[in-house]
């Protein structure tokens, strides 16, 4: 505990000893402002819930996430620091738990930092708190989400901005799952289990409900086991290929 | 975690190990050992397969074929038993370039499981002994070359550990730094094991008692630097050099002495190199004929050996011979 704590101490520092924190914060709280007020109209809804706010969140992920998790084994590669890391006394799994907690850790900051929005709508009208507060928790499984995809892509190459794409790629899959432009491209030649499978990943399905305040315990378990297989995929990924 | 378990035995035990990539071979069926006290010398041409055998003896790369003993234990059965013994500084000492000095050695004690007085005294004291003490607050990115490297040492030396694995500790340096790394290894081999890569040959005969050369991923020598210099063309070949010019007939007389093998003139005209059969020495033949002669001599110097020509024949003889090609 204490190793994958020392990982995520460093990790959660690095991004404030370098500009990429600030950059995150200020771009996501701006974007995240303009979606909900000019995008999703939160005042002319004339309702007191943060529907306009979380909608957008899927999409702003999409780009956000993979540029957060995209140095996460990239960098230790292009550096060399991987083979200093990998030669201390720690399990590979300590590793990539440490490094995800940290980038987790740093998105939930930056959720909470939109808190603003909350008590705008607070103070405005009288909204259901606990739906808001499911909201947050929904939107910050699905970025546990995203940067799981985003840190299993990330250890697969030195080059980060291969990692950022093919993360972007990935997420677009999940978040597209269900819809035709995914769909089509497995219906046909696909067992229909794969694709009803592939259909079920859907993180726009399971984060909907969740916003809207339904509470429904699949959910949410379907986002812990969907990091925890990538974070599996993960450490299988460096023990397999720890060099180049 | 300083104490050694039971000192006796070897302290790195490699035995048959083999390493492929694909279809290349790095390394192949090398067994060496390391024991404790002891500065092993690990040294080869680029591409020989030392990085590749360092990073397997530290835990890095999984071996394809063979075993490798850490202070008794299996690395890869008790890799974080195993890994606990060893301090590595990685080929090029990579560093995590956007901490500090002291913000990098504190993360190497927490990961190596320090509590905070601990971690103070351990940080503290490796940061001492490496010399870091005038850019403990600059960010890693900003040291130059020297600092690096010995930034690198202080993580590898900051738990004490029995057994040390160096990259090419002193590439890069200047002579200053070269000669305080040095001096530091010197230091901490009274009571460790010591594995150092690496291609400057000075340093094997500066700081190694044992010398283990490897080429194409094969092992080709095993002894000491003294051994490897008496298998010098050099060894004992005596340098005769003359005030003004070489005398007439010197050249014929000593290659008619019965011990002299061949006779080189070297290119200023003023030293004559007699080599010696079999590496017996020459030099009291030499000086009678001298003597004799009545050779106007300045100085006499009798050859050590040269590491670097050795290295090149052990290096080269192991190709399969072709035409033309080195003998």
């Amino acid at each position: 505990m204490t190793t994958t704590g020392a990982i995520l101490r460093r990790e959660l520092g690095s991004y404030f000893s370098t500009p990429v924190a600030y950059v995150f914060i200020v771009i996501f709280l701006v974007l995240s402002g303009v979606f909900t007020f000019y995008l999703g109209g939160l005042y002319e809804r004339g309702q007191a819930d943060l529907q306009p706010f979380f909608r957008f969140h899927p999409w702003l992920y999409l780009f956000l996430i993979p540029a957060l998790s995209m140095r996460l084994w990239a960098e230790e590669r292009k550096a060399g620091t991987i083979e200093l890391l990998m030669t201390l006394p720690l399990t590979t799994g300590q590793a990539v738990l440490g490094k995800f907690l940290a980038a987790w850790g740093f998105t939930g900051i930056a959720l909470g930092l939109t808190f603003p929005v909350w008590i705008t709508v607070d103070y405005l009208g009288d909204p259901d708190n606990a739906v808001i507060l499911l909201g947050y928790l929904g939107s910050f499984l699905m970025a546990g989400a995203y940067l799981a995809i985003g840190a299993c892509v990330s250890a697969f190459t030195r080059n980060q901005v291969i990692a950022f794409v093919l993360s972007f790629m990935v997420c677009l899959v999940f978040v597209l799952a269900g819809f035709p432009m995914v769909m089509d491209l497995f219906q046909g030649w696909a067992p229909q289990w794969l694709v009803g499978a592939i259909a079920n990943m859907s993180f726009l399905r399971h984060f909907d409900s969740i916003a809207r305040g339904v509470v429904d315990v699949r959910d949410l378990i379907f986002f812990l086991s969907f990091i925890a297989a990538w974070l599996f995929a993960n450490v299988v990924t460096i023990e397999i290929r720890k060099a180049g | 975690m300083s104490q050694v378990a039971g000192k006796t035995g070897a302290a790195i035990e490699v035995r048959s190990l083999h390493k492929d990539f694909g279809a290349f071979t790095a390394v192949r069926n090398l067994s060496f050992d390391v024991r404790y006290g002891e500065v092993l010398g690990f040294l080869g041409p680029n591409g020989a397969g030392k990085s590749t055998t360092m990073k397997m003896i530290t835990g890095f790369l999984p071996p394809t074929r063979g075993r490798i003993r850490i202070a008794g234990s299996d690395l890869v059965r008790q890799p974080l038993q195993a890994k606990r013994q060893i301090g590595y500084l990685p080929e090029g000492a990579p560093a995590y370039g956007d901490m500090t000095t002291s913000a990098f050695l504190e993360f190497i004690a927490r990961v190596r499981g320090y509590g905070r007085t601990e971690r103070r005294r351990r940080v503290g004291e490796s940061i001492a002994r490496t010399h870091l003490d005038s850019v403990i607050h600059q960010p890693v990115d900003t040291l130059s070359k020297g600092f690096k490297r010995r930034l690198g040492l202080a993580q590898a030396i900051l738990h004490d550990p029995p057994i040390l694995v160096m990259d090419e500790p002193t590439d890069g340096l200047d002579p200053n730094q070269k000669h305080e790394v040095r001096e530091l290894i010197r230091d901490m081999a009274r009571d460790k094991a010591i594995l150092i890569s690496t291609h400057i040959l000075e340093e094997v005969d500066a700081i190694c008692g044992r010398a283990v050369i490897i080429a194409r991923g094969t092992l080709l020598f095993d002894g000491t630097p003294r051994q490897l210099l008496d298998m010098s063309d050099l060894h004992n070949a005596v340098r005769l050099r003359f005030d003004g010019g070489i005398p007439a007939q010197a050249q014929r007389l000593l290659r008619e002495l019965g011990e002299v093998a061949a006779v080189t003139a070297d290119a200023d005209g003023r030293q004559l190199t007699a080599l010696p059969r079999n590496g017996t020495p020459i030099i009291r033949q030499v000086t009678q004929l001298a003597r004799r002669e009545n050779w106007p001599v300045e100085q006499v110097f009798v050859e050590a050996g040269q590491l670097d020509e050795v290295f090149r024949r052990i290096t080269t003889s192991a190709i399969p011979a072709r035409p033309g090609g080195a003998p």
